[in-house]
């Protein structure tokens, strides 16, 4: 048990030292509690229309910070509620994910055999599917709504994290600590979840933080074709596909919430980078 | 296969050009023996997906009378039983034929797509070349500048191009270069007016670039570090031929292997980049599709795009194996 709290301890000193994943993670933590906190602090609702103030530029109308859209909604509190939609969507559809992809992987590395090699099967021919386009043909045929998008991406973005931990499941039951485990009469279902999975963290960890700005991505994606979140609710990609109607008379629609997308994946993306580095130092 | 003494790789050196081409073809046969199923597959699940929706294509707001909602089943086949429908659809598939679209009355999916493919296709390879033009070099030369300014400037961009979606990237551009400086056109489709594609083209590669560089870079500076080329210093050899001869033959390796993945990244950016600068596209009749719920379009465009990618993912792989030394004498010794 030590031996586990001193790789933690490590590796937590290992990403104090990394500036750039701390901004990161510094910066997703203001936009969380901005997303959950900030749009009870204004004073707009996200789908209220301010008749006097229709597209009008940040700064310039009280109250109205980062300006208005079209229809005179307040693009702040709308941004932050399509924030709240995204990264809500990205966090659920990465833990069911992490739920499927990590007890697949951890049982098929763990049984082997034929078991592993059906299991693993499934995963091969999912994964050779072009996901994107079963993503729409679920929403094409399932309606367009949020439970639709999480279950649809859910359902394939756990393949990668399942193949992950069969790896690792595989390295580790070779380990002493499994035999002995073995030996004190443990059985499958405990040793799996208690001697496999903890030590599968680290790596499902990253993986996780990393999985996340995908799902952003892929959500944002289709609610700006038009196939994902619908109007009047926001999204990310709903939001930029309104700015880009509007891109010509009123730049900010579009650039507002293409900053927070932007800033949103690359924080992500960098935190997950270095957490990889904390916690697999042997590529350093 | 990994022995360390280096025979077994001497002695493949020395196996015939014949032998070589004959476990291609073996290669070739065993993907080829992999991809079918994957197809099959997916004919398969995207036809039983369809079915399970509830409501049938012919729901529309107000409702129709049973005479002329059974007419029309009975006209696109629908009162027949699933397993019918399915040989149906499969037989006509086999002969190029997708089925009539149920929202377009006017045109059947295959003329749909015949219409677009070209378009998509276009678009997509010229993102291709031009990614491979660009990247390529770039992560070239931020290896050779390695923690340099250069370095430092190209991986900046590529960090920033692998993390900006391309429907981010695609308005941005439009904004900049269509409407305010005035250089290209925003939108619209004129055969054999170039300047449409421009724009098009470089958001689609843009992504694919920066991926590229990346990787290129990565995987120079393993290869620089490698013995065989201190060995080749050492022997006096010119930096060029060093860098053309001895490092980039290797190196090139996991740049060909990402060719599959940057398809796949192109093909789904099209449906974006065709929505967005209104191109007859396939990606464009997809997108449409999917909001009209127009089944046998969408069905029709998923399976030809899911053939697309793994067509090229293969074709990818197979000129992976085909440069890797170590695939291609696979089971031979």
């Amino acid at each position: 048990m030590s031996g586990r709290g001193s790789l933690w301890r490590d590796a937590l000193a290992r990403l104090a030292g990394n500036r750039v994943a701390l901004v990161s993670l510094a910066i997703l933590a203001l936009m969380v509690v901005a997303a959950v906190v900030g749009p009870l602090l204004l004073d707009y609702r996200q789908d209220e229309i301010d008749w006097a103030n229709m597209a009008v530029p940040p700064f310039s109308a009280a109250g109205h910070w980062l300006g208005t859209d079209r229809l005179g909604r307040d693009l702040l509190v709308r941004t932050l509620h399509g924030l709240r939609v995204s990264m809500g969507i990205a966090l659920l559809a990465t833990l069911v994910s992490l739920a499927i992809g990590v007890s697949w992987g951890a049982v098929a590395g763990y049984l082997r055999g034929r078991t592993d090699a059906l299991m693993m099967r499934v995963v091969d021919v999912l994964y050779a599917l072009p996901q994107v386009f079963f993503v729409i043909i679920l929403t094409v045929v399932f309606g367009r709504s949020p439970a639709t998008l999480l279950v649809a991406i859910g359902a394939f973005g756990w393949l990668t994290m399942a193949r992950i931990v069969r790896g690792q499941a595989m390295a580790l039951r070779e380990c002493e600590f499994v035999e002995a485990a073995i030996v004190g009469g443990a059985g499958t279902a405990r040793i799996v979840i208690r001697h496999i999975i903890p030590n599968l963290l680290g790596p499902v960890i990253v993986f996780a933080t990393l999985t996340v700005p995908q799902v952003i991505l892929v959500e944002s994606f289709l609610s700006f074709l038009g196939i994902g979140i619908q109007e009047p609710l926001a999204s990310l990609g709903n939001l930029i596909a309104d700015g880009a109607v509007e891109m010509e008379t009123a730049t900010w629609i579009l650039a507002v919430p293409a900053a927070y997308l932007v800033l949103l994946v690359f924080c992500f993306n960098f935190l997950g980078d270095g957490l990889r580095d904390a916690l697999d130092p042997r590529d350093h | 296969m990994h022995d360390k003494s280096g025979f077994v790789e001497a002695a493949a050196f020395f196996v015939p050009a014949e032998a070589v081409i004959v476990t291609m073809l073996a290669y070739v046969v065993r993907r080829l023996c992999g991809a079918i199923p994957t197809l099959a597959v997916i004919v398969a699940l995207s036809f039983v997906m369809t079915r399970l929706a509830p409501g049938g294509p012919f729901d529309e707001e107000q409702a129709l009378a049973p005479e002329i909602r059974a007419n029309l089943e009975a006209a696109y086949g629908l009162d027949q039983p699933v397993a019918v429908q399915f040989g149906r659809y499969v037989a006509g598939l086999l002969h190029g034929d997708f089925g009539p679209s149920y929202k377009f009355r006017d045109f059947t999916v295959t003329e749909l797509i015949s219409s677009g493919l070209p378009v998509s296709l276009t678009i997509g390879a010229a993102a291709i070349l031009l990614a491979i033009l660009l990247g390529i070099p770039a992560g070239i030369w931020a290896a050779l500048r390695q923690d340099q300014l250069a370095d430092r400037l190209v991986m900046s961009l590529a960090v920033a191009g692998i993390s900006v979606p391309v429907f981010v990237i695609a308005p941005f551009l439009a904004l900049v270069f269509g409407i305010w400086l005035h250089w290209l056109p925003v939108a619209g489709w004129v055969p054999g007016r170039s300047g449409d594609l421009v724009l098009p083209v470089v958001t689609l590669a843009l992504p694919v670039i920066a991926y590229l560089a990346r990787l290129m870079r990565g995987s120079l500076l393993e290869v620089l570090r490698a013995p065989w080329i201190r060995a080749a210093r050492a022997r006096g050899l010119p930096p060029h031929r060093i860098l053309l001869l001895h490092a980039l033959p290797g190196a090139l390796l996991p740049v060909v292997s990402y060719l599959g993945p940057a398809v796949a990244a192109v093909l789904t950016g099209s449906l974006v980049v065709e929505t967005i600068f209104g191109l007859p596209g396939m990606g464009r009749h997809l997108v449409q599709g999917a909001l009209n719920r127009d089944y046998t379009l969408v069905m029709g465009m998923v399976i030809v795009y899911a053939t697309l990618m793994i067509t090229l993912n293969l074709m990818a792989d197979l000129v992976y194996a085909w440069l890797d030394p170590r695939i291609r004498r696979e089971r031979r010794l």
